[in-house]
């Protein structure tokens, strides 16, 4: 097997050959890409079920056509994003083109997580191929069946000297971070997400961090509870609850809790039918660790299991579970729980919950159900987060108009759709000056004089709004 | 000491106060009073640092932060308003938007060279985007960030934004805390630094690093005005710039004239005696003075050379005939001192520039478009001036900053809110048509695996197999249209011929 070192220097060397930037090899490697995804179906389902036990339904929604979709904006779109942007002029530049060139980086490293082991592999993958860079795909070892897939389908369709899929552990990639890469895009957890960066920090490469965090889900004033509670329960309990952007905990008041557990209640019903164990759209927990973890949570809890509560080890089964009477000091609340049980915590007022949030980390998603724009608004101007998104949960994720990222300890960068391309691109600004006009650089030029000083003044000062201003430094 | 200073600076911003546009304008009026009331002050600091002219200091320093001050002002409004994006079928009742918010409390790392733009235009950006910050102006420009400690409070808001003074203990104690962005000016190595402290935290950095910025020039272009541009950016500040040309490379046949238009334009700008100008600086410091000197050894001088260690001062100089492997072509030289390295051909120029770290700026002097698209295309760099230097700096609307060793991350302008801004993305909608989201609730059935995979598509007229269902409908739409206009105008045409016999 090819060292890190090799398979590095192999697609740095065709980096430098520029094979990657035309325009027409970026989308034709989208084009295979796309007939990558068409074409194997069966066994992406296949390896996704064998990892997470991924109903179909899920696993065509939030992982085929998440890639799809993000692909088939990239090729349709790639041409405008390739543009140069022509900037706004002024008096001095009047004659001069300056305009903003998208240029690939190089060799960057996509290292994805197992929660939706393909699109996190494969939709920064797009980015990076749209923006005319080479890659190197690491994915998680946790998948091991799409990890396996993705090494034999990956240099069946794209180009081997451009991309490289390297599997292994975390010592793997620990070496593998050790080579020098031009971006560097980790998806997982702020522990190693730190490692990540200082690695990083070596080669001065800039990093893209999409983690996690307790993403809260306010539920105030007047609205409606059925809709809520399927909305809520759809996105809590979607991939057993192991998605970043789920929401981790409710909080609201008490009599909108007494109303909200029943609607719960319906609501699974309706999805999973009376015993979720037994339904095919029911997920499980990735692993028996992953697994012990979160029935060690339920079990420390001081709350009171309302809805669920059911396990079973051999399955990595947990049942979609609601845990009411909950604290703030309690275990579920001091990790991001990231599997299907729910806390609900009791909040007297809007401020209450505020506050509670604005407690905690920056969050990667936060919702509040209401019906008062009024509320909805307060919460999204005193509070931070990655995205936002009121009446509904995870959804603000599948739209590609809109930038996907986390802020402080929730990550840095973003990307879906042209936000991947951007962050895979380096803008670089660009002036392209005449001959002429030398007798107005006499301006700048010393020896200096209180006149030239005066006239350089008028010349460069902003005068009017929308006028991109100059300065001679 | 420093922790308090943040903490304090923490303090302020979570009080809320700097979201208001109307405080983040009324404090930008007051640092636009700073650097207009203060400027007789500013330039004696400089002077005292840096032997700037007190025509340097407006030139090169006030002007350009007047102008930042002036477009954040009148662009604030627009820049924090929400972005709205594109939607899909699902979402089309919806508000889809980007609205830029405030990061907490950043933290600018200053550099030397140009004290007062590389702390306050970071901090134009800062304040426009909401933010506190702690400011930290490099202790070699002494006089320059103790004038800065003394102002800013006496102007801006005393909790919100801070100056902290000192040297590497000071920098190092700030780089404990934490911060919400870090924005740090000056070489790679404190850079990687910076970057390794932010990590802990897991704080984003923009990175404003150097690094040796090439100067091609075609035997093909206007020679003398060539020489004239290049000589002005690369002696300005005594070259101590971060985008001055570093060295030039160009055919041996042209070096000559180059050196000829370079020593007539040093002749015309400083006269023949540099020392005695007013308009010609001085090194830093003495470690930067011997650092330079230490760097011309060995190698050919064809213009210049002489130094005074008691003032600083080295002449403007033009070496000639350099090799790539010595030393002076290792590192930035970040003074005034020109190597001319000889290439026999663009395609060698290309080469020797992709050989090497991607430089902060590139330079090209040509009158060919063939030769100015190629460097452009096959070499990468943080920005581009063709047939000028330092220019594209200058312009508020292109982002300025590096790539690879010469940083990560961009301002000016308006990059420099986007910069410091977090671009929060949100999705607004209501608890009605519940149904449209019944696609996508389980239990499974293939017709509404089919009816959700068809919501989720962004586009109805896309690459995918799927037929472009909006040019169908809309096809038939207007032929049924076309078909009743036709109906009605046949109907009319009848009755009109009716009517003419009964009249």
């Amino acid at each position: 097997m090819e060292s890190h070192g090799k398979v590095i220097d192999r697609l740095r060397t065709a980096f430098r050959s520029r094979v990657t930037v035309p325009l027409e090899f970026r989308l034709s490697q989208l084009r295979s890409l796309l007939s990558l995804m068409e074409e194997n179906e069966a066994q992406i389902l296949e390896a996704l079920h064998k990892d997470l036990a991924k109903p179909k339904f899920e696993a065509v929604l939030s992982e085929i056509e998440m890639v799809v979709n993000d692909i088939c904006y990239a090729i349709d779109n790639l041409k405008y994003w390739v543009q140069p942007d022509y900037v706004g002029k002024n008096l001095a530049t009047k004659l001069d083109d300056c305009f903003v060139h998208r240029e690939p980086l190089g060799v960057v490293l996509i290292i994805g997580a197992w929660n939706y082991p393909l699109q996190l592999v494969l939709l920064p993958l797009v980015g990076a191929i749209a923006a005319g860079n080479c890659a190197v795909l690491k994915p998680s070892e946790i998948s091991q069946a799409t990890e396996a897939l993705l090494a034999e389908l990956i240099p069946k369709y794209l180009s081997q000297e451009c991309f490289s899929v390297v599997c292994g552990g975390a010592e793997a990639t620990a070496r593998l971070l050790e080579n020098r890469f031009d971006h560097i895009f980790y998806t997982g957890s702020q522990a190693v997400a730190r490692s990540v960066l200082q690695a990083a920090a070596v080669h001065l490469t800039p990093v893209t961090l999409e983690l996690g965090g307790k993403c809260p889900c306010l539920l105030y004033g007047q609205l409606d509870i059925p809709a809520a509670a399927k909305r809520l329960a759809w996105a809590k309990y979607f991939n057993a609850g192991q998605s970043c952007v789920a929401p981790d905990y409710v909080l609201c008041s008490r009599q909108v809790r007494d109303v909200l557990l029943p609607a719960l209640q319906q609501a699974l019903h309706h999805f999973y039918g009376p015993q979720p164990q037994r339904s095919v759209d029911m997920g499980r927990i990735v692993t028996e660790r992953h697994w012990s973890r979160l029935m060690d949570l339920l079990g420390r809890s001081g709350g009171r299991v309302a809805i669920g509560g059911e396990s079973s080890r051999e399955e990595r089964y947990i049942a979609p579970t609601v845990v009411v009477d909950v604290q703030e000091s309690d275990a579920l609340m001091q990790e991001e729980i990231f599997g299907p049980i729910l806390p609900i915590l009791t909040i007297e007022s809007l401020e209450e919950g505020i506050e509670l949030i604005n407690r905690r980390e920056k969050p990667l998603a936060l919702y509040v159900f209401s019906d008062e724009s009024k509320a909805v608004s307060t919460v999204l101007e005193k509070t931070s987060s990655g995205g936002f998104c009121s009446n509904d949960g995870i959804v603000h994720m599948t739209l590609p108009g809109l930038p996907f990222g986390g802020v402080g300890a929730s990550g840095m960068g973003s990307y879906h759709g042209r936000w991947s391309f951007e962050t895979f691109s380096h803008r670089r600004g660009c002036m392209l000056r005449g001959w002429g006009l030398e007798k107005i650089n006499v301006l700048r030029y010393p020896p200096y004089r209180d006149g030239s000083l005066s006239w350089l003044r008028w010349a460069t000062t902003t005068k009017k709004k929308g006028w991109s201003s100059c300065s001679v430094m | 000491m420093e922790k308090q200073v943040v903490d304090r600076a923490q303090q302020a911003f979570l009080s809320g106060r700097s979201r208001p546009l109307g405080f983040r304008l009324q404090q930008l009026r007051a640092l636009h009073r700073l650097i207009t009331e203060r400027e007789a002050d500013i330039v004696a600091a400089l002077k005292q640092d840096l032997n700037r002219s007190r025509f340097d200091t407006p030139l090169f320093e006030l002007i350009g932060l007047e102008n930042e001050i002036r477009l954040a002002e009148s662009s604030l409004s627009e820049w924090a308003a929400p972005r709205p994006v594109k939607k899909n079928l699902v979402t089309a009742s919806d508000d889809v938007y980007v609205q830029a918010e405030p990061l907490g409390v950043v933290l600018i790392i200053g550099a030397w060279n140009y004290p007062w733009a590389l702390t306050l235009q970071p901090l134009i950006g800062a304040i426009a985007a909401g933010n506190g910050a702690v400011v930290k102006p490099s202790e070699l420009s002494s006089h320059s960030s103790d004038l800065l400690k003394e102002l800013l409070p006496q102007y801006l808001d005393k909790e919100m934004y801070q100056v902290v003074t000192g040297g590497i203990p000071e920098s190092q104690e700030l780089l404990r805390q934490r911060f919400d962005h870090i924005f740090y000016t000056g070489n790679s190595i404190v850079g990687k630094i910076v970057m390794e402290a932010a990590a802990r935290h897991l704080t984003p950095v923009t990175l404003e690093l150097g690094g040796k910025s090439p100067c091609y020039i075609d035997k093909n272009c206007d020679l003398s005005v060539a020489c004239r541009r290049i000589t002005w950016g690369k002696f300005v500040n005594c070259g101590q710039t971060c985008i001055a040309p570093d060295y030039i490379l160009c055919e041996p046949g042209i070096q000559q004239r180059v050196i000829e238009g370079i020593q007539q334009t040093l002749m015309e700008f400083f006269t023949d005696n540099p020392k005695s100008s007013p308009d010609y600086g001085r090194i830093i410091n003495r470690r930067h003075f011997d650092r330079i000197v230490g760097l011309m050894e060995g190698c050919t001088v064809a213009l210049g050379g002489q130094t005074d260690s008691s003032e600083c001062y080295i002449a403007p100089t033009v070496l000639t005939d350099v090799s790539p492997h010595v030393r002076l072509m290792q590192e930035e030289i970040f003074g005034p001192v020109l190597p001319i390295v000889n290439v026999s051909s663009i395609d060698e120029a290309i080469h020797f520039i992709n050989r090497r770290e991607k430089p902060l700026a590139l330079y090209v002097f040509s009158s060919d478009k063939k030769v100015i698209k190629r460097m452009l295309s096959e070499t990468s760099s943080g920005g581009v001036t063709v047939n000028d230097v330092i220019m594209h700096y200058t312009v508020t609307s292109l982002p300025f900053g590096g790539v690879g060793n010469s940083g990560m991350g961009r301002y000016h302008g308006k990059h420099t809110f986007d910069q410091l801004s977090h671009h929060r993305a949100y999705l607004i909608k209501s608890l009605a048509m519940e149904s449209l989201n019944q696609a996508r609730y389980p239990p499974m059935s293939p017709a509404r695996l089919k009816r959700a995979r068809f919501f989720m598509q962004t586009w109805l007229c896309s690459c995918r197999r799927l037929a472009c269902v909006w040019a169908a409908v809309a096809t038939m739409v207007a032929l049924g249209l076309l078909v009743a206009l036709l109906v009605v105008v046949l109907k009319v045409l009848f009755c009109l011929y009716v009517l003419s016999f009964h009249i």
